[in-house]
């Protein structure tokens, strides 16, 4: 019992990683119909800008993470200016090819530029171990689930309450119209990619912090587990974001925790790819209703 | 035995019923139309005959087979065509190839003779072709055979998508607006070409429309749907008249 | 005599090419290069497939190549020594085993048997794509291209986990059996199937449903029908080109198949134009030749590539030849046909 506790807890800190990935996947789908290829990439430098805030700035930890975030934030909406916005109006896959192409832009510039690197963060947060029952907590896994908590409740906020946010969920649903009843459609798909990348760079100190091992490559990897995650919510919907990213936290946990941990990687993505034969649009994905 | 027999036909979408109890009893040679106000539910019909939904309740049967809950490409090869109400062409695709795909399932030889052009493929190749200009130049526009459809005026559009669900060699033919968008020397030809190629491949039609003189002029027997659910029915004069189908149209006033 | 052009020209360039490679004409860097860009060609063409002609976004490739290198290379460095010298089938424990297949080779009969370990491989890879072809039934799109991501991940941690296949190290001492001639071949023969398949009122089934797909199955297309075999028939071509590039390289791992080994072939894909042989036959020697080209660049490489690749997206989005085919392969007319009306 007590072990399924603790593993539930590393689930919930690897689900709040994924989450605050996974809601820019979300974000840029919703409002542009967007794969965001490129989104695991600038998780990766938001790790990077954290790694020369704190050791070259010797910031802290908030203010690292002020730091990074908004550097990310630059980055995205620099991003969509540049490569996107050209391709407005173009067919979507040359988008998601264009996404693509950034993504690896940026990957094999930070390899050629800093070279094959390995670093980890400077311990910015004091390490408590908390013992609830025979449940091991760690200081730095409740911050992580706290931040993150913290984060998607001000993003809800957001979305749900404030006017750039209604206009991001009505921009989701019908693209040309909107804008023509006023709506500042290029100012609030940049402050989608900005809240989206933001919430990237968060992901990534928090990831750094766990697992210490920052490297140009780690983009890839989390970044398409991420997106998986937002998929398997339901590509398009913020709970959904965060639904999926929390179950395939679970997933993970659970298949690295029943089996051989070498094949906690093949069983999750095995057990992805049969929750989409299941319900392909995801657990809350609206699924576009073609009219015939 | 009639061609196509419908029995409590009833669909619903979510809580929504979109089709109320419609039936039909349809012979061969027939020209029938469809008819009422916007989201009555005509297409659904059509819909659920080709097999694109499957229907929530209600039997249909095609020359003696009930098709319900059978794939849209296994009916259509029994010998159901039709056409849709927004023009569905493969658009990048030439209008001989639009023809050409649509006797996809009256191909005999296999994948190896394919790939290796050996055998049949040949032989069938140039019967394929062969049918499907006939078809164009039946329908006036096989000078446009090389062209991709995009490229086509919306007329002639129309006409290729009446050639493409022809080629499949349909016994029964669901038109689905075919006039739409249409002005009136157009809609005269085409009204000319639906009666020929009624006469010529021995079709039994049925034609969803919502311009009056075309429905008046071609259809023996009309049927109005409203809300899903047959309101009338009956010769082109005894609908003209009916007050339930007046007031669909126009509203309660003009009933009177 | 025009019909006979294009077969005349390919029998020319191969006696000119396995010519120059016998004779020691082109230097043994020249010859990889050209097996290369041979190998790429049947990999983008097969995606091209899929990609180009029904309209997906498959970014899995490499899951098929990596079947059909593995089975190939079980076949000729572990299941032939073990049947015709009592090797173990499944060395496991023994850390770097390498059985010496070159020494041991005597004879043409390597050149009947390599044909037939690609078949395995790409017959492997065929059955693999129904991993996709099924779900594909109710998935379109960007769900579809996650499912090809999941593929492309399970794969490769599924011979990561084989041990008896060498897990994460792989496999070695792969004999090289892939040589220019044998490339040319089998990429004449990729070109022709696919080129065949596609331009047949059978295979326009498959743009068909990249048109629009609710009409082609109301117009009799077996829409589920063709799904399965572009597949299948994009996924064993992609086994093919894995076994010719195990027998190129010597030594297959897992990490060799990642997504970035996916990405490759899509780039040659979208270089050439989609739904177009000559624009995948021409993006594959394009790009293979600029990887070689850039290659002083190392890490830089991918970087440039990369920007050509949104540049090209930005500006000609349609690739290099815009889905058009050169003239020896646009798809032939069987009837000569003169319109009546005018």
């Amino acid at each position: 019992m007590a072990y399924i506790l603790q593993q539930a807890v590393n689930a919930l800190q690897l689900g709040s990683i994924y989450a605050l990935i996974a809601l820019g996947y979300n974000m840029v789908y919703g409002v542009l119909s967007l794969v965001n290829f490129a989104h695991g990439d600038v998780f990766m430098i938001g790790a990077f800008i954290a790694f020369f805030a704190s050791t070259l700035l010797k910031l802290s930890f908030v203010p690292t993470m002020l730091f990074s975030m908004f550097g990310c934030a630059l980055l995205g909406v620099a991003i969509e200016r540049i490569a996107y916005r050209p391709l407005r109006r173009a067919p979507k896959l040359s988008v998601v090819i264009t996404a693509l192409g950034v993504g690896l832009f940026m990957e094999n510039m930070v390899l050629g530029i800093i070279g094959p690197w390995r670093k980890s963060l400077p311990p910015l947060l004091p390490e408590h171990v908390f013992n609830v029952g025979e449940v091991r907590i760690s200081s730095l896994q409740l911050i992580i689930i706290g931040v993150s908590i913290a984060l998607m409740a001000i993003l809800e906020f957001i979305v749900g309450k404030t006017k750039q946010g209604i206009a991001m969920r009505a921009i989701s649903f019908d693209r040309f119209t909107v804008p023509l009843m006023g709506v500042p459609e290029n100012q609030i798909i940049s402050l989608t990619f900005a809240i989206g990348s933001a919430l990237a760079a968060a992901g990534a100190l928090l990831f750094s912090l766990a697992y210490p091992l920052i490297e140009p490559t780690m983009g890839m990897m989390v970044g398409w587990k991420a997106f998986i995650a937002a998929v398997l919510g339901g590509i398009g919907s913020v709970r959904g974001a965060m639904a999926g990213a929390f179950l395939l936290g679970l997933i993970e946990i659970a298949a690295g925790a029943t089996f051989p941990s070498r094949l906690r990687d093949l069983i999750a993505f095995a057990i992805v790819w049969i929750i989409l034969m299941i319900r392909p649009t995801g657990l809350f994905g609206v699924a576009r209703r073609e009219a015939v | 035995m009639p061609l196509l027999q419908i029995r409590n036909l009833t669909h619903w979408f979510g809580g929504l019923r979109a089709v109320h109890n419609f039936h039909e009893n349809l012979e061969e040679g027939e020209l029938v139309g469809l008819i009422g106000p916007n989201g009555a539910g005509k297409t659904t019909i059509f819909n659920l005959i080709s097999g694109i939904y499957r229907p929530t309740e209600g039997e249909i049967i095609f020359n003696g087979t009930n098709i319900v809950g059978l794939r849209p490409h296994q009916i259509s090869s029994m010998g159901i065509g039709r056409t849709f109400q927004k023009l569905r062409l493969w658009n990048d695709l030439t209008v001989l190839d639009n023809v050409k795909i649509a006797q996809h399932s009256r191909i005999g030889y296999g994948l190896s003779e394919a790939v290796l052009r050996i055998g049949r493929y040949h032989k069938e190749e140039r019967e394929i072709e062969e049918r499907s200009y006939e078809l164009l130049r039946i329908l006036g526009i096989d000078k446009y055979a090389d062209q991709r459809v995009k490229h086509l005026a919306y007329g002639d559009q129309r006409r290729v998508e009446i050639a493409r669900a022809l080629a499949l060699e349909p016994k029964l033919l669901l038109l689905d607006e075919p006039t739409a968008g249409m002005g009136t020397a157009e809609m005269m030809r085409m009204m000319e070409l639906i009666e020929r190629i009624k006469e010529e491949f021995k079709l039994t039609i049925i034609l969803i429309e919502h311009r009056m003189k075309v429905i008046m002029n071609l259809c023996e027997r009309i049927k109005c749907i409203d809300f899903g659910a047959i309101i009338a029915e009956g010769t082109p004069d005894e609908i003209k008249e009916n007050p339930r189908v007046i007031k669909a149209y126009l509203g309660e006033e003009a009933a009177f | 005599m025009k019909k006979y052009y294009l077969p005349l020209a390919l029998v020319g360039l191969f006696i000119l090419l396995t010519g120059a490679s016998l004779l020691g004409l082109l230097t043994s860097y020249i010859q990889m290069v050209l097996m290369l860009m041979g190998i790429n060609i049947i990999l983008t063409v097969s995606l091209n497939l899929v990609n180009g002609y029904m309209g997906e976004f498959s970014v899995g490739h490499a899951a098929f190549m990596s079947l059909g290198a593995y089975t190939s290379a079980f076949i000729t460095t572990r299941l032939i020594p073990h049947l015709l010298w009592g090797e173990p089938l499944f060395p496991v424990g023994k850390l770097l085993y390498t059985f010496d297949v070159a020494a041991h080779i005597e004879g043409p009969i390597w050149y009947l048997v390599f044909p037939l370990t690609l078949l395995a491989g790409g017959a492997v890879a065929a059955l693999a794509g129904l991993l996709v072809a099924i779900p594909s039934f109710r998935v379109r799109g960007d769900y579809l291209a996650i499912i090809t991501l999941a593929v492309n991940y399970i794969v490769m941690n599924f011979f990561a986990n084989l041990e008896p296949l060498g897990g994460s190290r792989g496999i070695t001492g792969i004999p090289g059996f892939t040589s220019v001639p044998i490339v040319l071949i089998w990429t004449v023969i990729s070109l022709w199937a696919i080129h065949n398949f596609i331009y047949s009122t059978y295979g326009k089934g498959v743009m068909a449903i990249r048109e629009d797909e609710v009409a082609a199955e109301a117009m009799t297309v077996d829409t589920r029908r063709v799904k399965v075999m572009a597949f299948c028939i994009s996924s064993f071509f992609a086994g093919i080109g894995g076994g010719l590039l195990a027998h190129l390289l010597l030594y297959i791992n897992p990490a060799s198949f990642s997504i970035l080994r996916s990405i490759e072939p899509l780039v040659m894909v979208y270089l050439g134009g989609m739904g177009s042989i000559s624009g995948s036959i021409l993006g594959a020697i394009v790009l293979t030749g600029l990887i070689e080209a850039l290659r002083p660049l190392r890490v830089w490489k991918w970087a440039v590539i990369s920007l050509i690749l949104i540049i090209l997206m930005i500006f000609r989005r349609e690739g290099i030849m815009g889905g058009r085919e050169f003239w020896f392969l646009k798809p032939k007319r069987e009837v000569e046909y003169a319109p009546a009306s005018d």
